[in-house]
């Protein structure tokens, strides 16, 4: 009962992160959604630590973590590189980034 | 006593993602996302995960929020200016959420699996975060520290000035 309430509460995090992710126009808005959803994702991993074999779990939690901040990095490099190209960074103006 | 902690900090942390998905003056979503990355440490901690905890915090919270804060700057002219946001997208947002919550809530409550599995007793620290890490799970290891390094020439190249 514990673990299903759990993960539900994972699961409306995960959705309301979809929601952001489609709904904002601004680049670095979306960014923050995926951000969200990396995080539900995180916290289901830990749920199922407590509940399973826990070590193997957390580690990894902790490779998730490592790979939520390098897709950080890159995306924020890419919005950086759309403003330098359109000088503004809403989502439509990516349809192509060669110039 | 601890769950009652759980689904009050959880009910928190759902807030504040409600906040960071519709907020529309940028900086603000920003300092909600970082109530969201705290809170989360908060319940990692409550679900017998601190030193997972503290790498939220320090890399998160430190790391991500700062970085999330610089790209706000660098990319709006005035950073305290509230964005457009699409209300043409907002129907199919709300609708597709949904849809992906009714398929996962379904999936949680039907599973007859999860209702037999209890919370181990185990307590794990760093240590044995760390033998997990310098024995079985070596190559992923390994494999995570070329894509880490990948990661950062590639957003260098992507963002550096090209010579005239």
């Amino acid at each position: 009962m514990e673990l299903q309430i759990l993960l539900s509460i994972a699961a409306i995090l995960f959705c309301v992160g979809i929601y952001g992710v489609i709904s904002r126009r601004n680049a670095i808005g979306v960014l923050l959604s995926l951000e969200l959803m990396a995080n539900a994702v995180n916290l289901n991993l830990v749920i199922f630590a407590r509940y399973g074999d826990g070590a193997v779990g957390q580690a990894f939690t902790l490779f998730a973590i490592a790979l939520t901040v390098a897709e950080v990095v890159v995306g924020l490099a890419l919005v950086v590189l759309l403003y330098r190209t359109r000088h503004d960074v809403l989502t439509e103006l990516a349809s192509d980034l060669k110039r | 006593m601890l769950f009652a902690g759980l689904i009050g900090t959880s009910a928190a942390l759902l807030l504040c993602a409600v906040m960071v998905a519709t907020t529309r003056n940028l900086v603000h979503c920003v300092f909600w996302l970082a109530g969201v990355l705290l809170l989360t440490a908060a319940l990692f901690v409550m679900l017998g995960a601190p030193f997972l905890a503290g790498i939220q915090v320090v890399l998160y919270t430190g790391g991500v929020i700062t970085l999330m804060l610089f790209g706000v700057m660098l990319t709006q002219r005035k950073p305290d200016t509230e964005v457009p946001m699409d209300s043409q997208r907002k129907g199919p947002a709300a609708v597709t959420a949904l849809a992906m919550l009714c398929v996962l809530l379904a999936a949680i409550w039907e599973t007859p699996e999860l209702a037999g599995m209890t919370v181990s007793t185990q307590q794990i620290g760093a240590t044995e975060v760390g033998q997990i890490f310098l024995s079985t799970q070596l190559l992923t290891f390994e494999v995570l520290s070329v894509l880490l390094l990948s990661a950062m020439i590639g957003a260098i190249v992507l963002v550096r000035k090209t010579d005239p």
